[in-house]
């Protein structure tokens, strides 16, 4: 049903080949279709790439995800899927939050199921299909544990295995690690980076926090404003960080701290 | 320990056994304390129960009660044996209204808590009217019923119908709005429709919540059905209550009480039970708490 979507109208005059797999342009969204909260902000996601949104608690983050994931209409702008128009519906790009909500009255394995079952899919096909992750997904032996028997880590990769299977091109991630404590944060973010490289991902990750933006990301889009203070948020830059050869840790090369900097700077 | 002071071997075997049989008894140590205090939580209330028994006796056997007003424990079970293949005939009819009262009671109430929380509109109207229909005293209105409708089973299932949909539908409507809204809006973003968001987080959400509310119906069920037959009918324990009330045979009076108590009971022993196999997940809690 979600998955296979056809599209009524043709791609951007662009072409669909090079168009990125995400793009918000010019995107304004409000609250409850009050106060502006987000004035035009423009960003792109390419194919198989991570990019980060920081910005302060407050500053419209999740109102942005909400626009981008169809479950609100902006204003005005338009949400591009490699290249189509997706403006406003539900059902294209994927969606994880800080909280893993998975259904406390379903085993695991129907929880990661969930995208499948809603789709229509049999349950014994849609078990089938997660069966072979749960060993890659580092979630193997909790098919049939109830989602209260698993801890905080564990639940985490679970909605990631969800997100996953919902089989979306583009996947956006709502501060997806800060409700874990600091030692399986890092655990699990250094876990989703791999897993994320391995699978081929196109993600957004929106986040407060500076040193994660910085360490995920190929790109980070710095978000400023206050809009309750009726000061709309817009982009106030893009940071591209360099990771370099991958080796050692990175927070602790000069790379991570010069981006780092940069994004404090254009954070104000 | 046994290292540093060189005894012989023949010396530090016995006292090897004896280390591990410490180790024995101190586990069986504490599975007595566990014995211990689960049998404390089952005597003590059984002893306050079985003083108050003996207190009763005493009471009306040295005359400080006359008996002709207050029938001892022990003639209370004489007259329960004595009349117990007639209670339980009435018993039968009380169960029987009683579990049709609650079938639609709950059917009802479930009803109008999902179209409540469907329809917001729906909710508004009919909140205030499921509210008052709860202020109307049981007592009042069951007279009203028998005289509408009758001696039969009619009156009995309306009144315990309108007792019992009251704990379902709140119970329901708060238990569907307990689900985070995130996760109404995860599903979306799965293209879930409106009855699959109420399969999947909704209906779940709410068990816990409905069992509390049916666990109170149960109750109310019986009461209610007793209530109806004291006004009106042929058969039924509440007939049965005034008949020996006419007749002074206060002894069967408290048979017929102890009856009802245990049939309520039994009805909310069956609520739990339906509550564990309704809702596996919880065991789980259940176990790890």
């Amino acid at each position: 049903m979600g998955t296979g979507v056809t599209y009524a109208e043709k791609p951007q005059a662009s072409g669909a080949g090079d168009a990125p797999a995400l793009e918000a342009r010019s995107l304004t969204l409000s609250w409850d279709g009050r106060a502006t909260v987000v004035d035009r902000i423009s960003l792109t996601v390419a194919a198989g790439e991570v990019v980060c949104l920081v910005g302060r608690s407050g500053c419209g983050k999740t109102t942005i995800l909400h626009a981008l994931s169809g479950l609100t209409r902006p204003l005005s702008g338009q949400v591009l899927l490699h290249g189509t128009d997706i403006t406003g519906t539900p059902g294209h790009v994927s969606y994880m939050l800080q909280k893993d909500l998975l259904l406390p009255s379903r085993r695991i394995i129907d929880n990661v199921c969930l995208p499948l079952l809603l789709a229509g899919v049999p349950r014994a096909d849609a078990r089938a299909k997660a069966e072979p992750l749960f060993e890659r997904f580092g979630l193997a032996g909790t098919e049939e544990k109830w989602p209260v028997e698993l801890s905080g880590g564990m639940r985490q990769r679970a909605a990631f295995m969800r997100t996953y299977l919902m089989g979306a091109d583009v996947t956006l991630l709502d501060e997806p690690f800060s409700a874990l404590d600091a030692i399986t944060r890092v655990e699990v973010r250094r876990w989703f980076c791999d897993m994320a490289h391995e699978l081929g991902l196109s993600a957004l990750v929106i986040t407060h926090d500076v040193d994660e933006a910085v360490s995920m990301a190929s790109r980070v889009y710095v978000l400023a404003g206050h809009p309750s203070e009726g000061v709309p948020s817009h982009i106030a830059g893009e940071v591209r960080v360099d990771h370099g050869a991958g080796e050692g840790d990175f927070a602790l090369t000069p790379e991570f701290l010069a981006a780092k900097r940069d994004v404090l700077s254009l954070l104000g | 320990m046994s290292r540093q002071q060189h005894k012989p071997r023949s010396a530090a075997a016995p006292r090897a056994a004896a280390s591990t049989s410490s180790g024995a008894a101190t586990r069986a140590a504490a599975t007595t304390r566990a014995e211990a205090s689960r049998a404390r939580r089952v005597l003590t209330p059984l002893f306050t129960v079985v003083a108050l028994l003996v207190v009763w006796e005493l009471v009306v056997d040295l005359g400080l009660i006359p008996n002709f007003l207050l029938p001892t424990p022990i003639q209370v079970v004489q007259a329960l044996v004595a009349d117990i293949a007639l209670i339980l005939g009435h018993a039968a009819t009380t169960l029987v209204e009683t579990a049709i009262g609650l079938l639609i009671g709950v059917a009802l109430g479930f009803a109008i808590a999902v179209l409540m929380d469907r329809f917001e509109g729906f909710y508004l109207a009919l909140q205030p009217l499921v509210t008052i229909s709860q202020t109307i005293p049981t007592i009042a209105i069951a007279p009203l019923l028998v005289l509408w409708f009758g001696y039969g089973l009619a009156p009995k299932v309306i009144l315990i119908v309108i007792t019992t949909f009251f704990p379902i539908t709140v119970s329901l409507i708060s238990g569907f709005r307990s689900v985070d809204p995130d996760v109404i809006d995860l599903m979306r973003t799965m293209n879930a429709s409106r009855w699959q968001v109420f399969l999947y987080a909704k209906l779940p959400a709410a068990a816990d919540q409905f069992f509390s509310g049916l666990r109170i119906s149960a109750t109310y069920a019986i009461v209610g059905a007793v209530i109806a037959e004291w006004l009106g009918g042929n058969l039924g324990l509440g007939v049965y209550m005034t008949r020996v009330r006419k007749s002074f045979s206060y002894d069967r009076m408290f048979a017929v009480i102890i009856v009802i108590s245990a049939l309520s009971l039994g009805l909310m022993k069956l609520v739990d039970l339906l509550q564990r196999i309704c809702m596996p997940w919880k065991r789980v809690e259940g176990n790890k708490r």
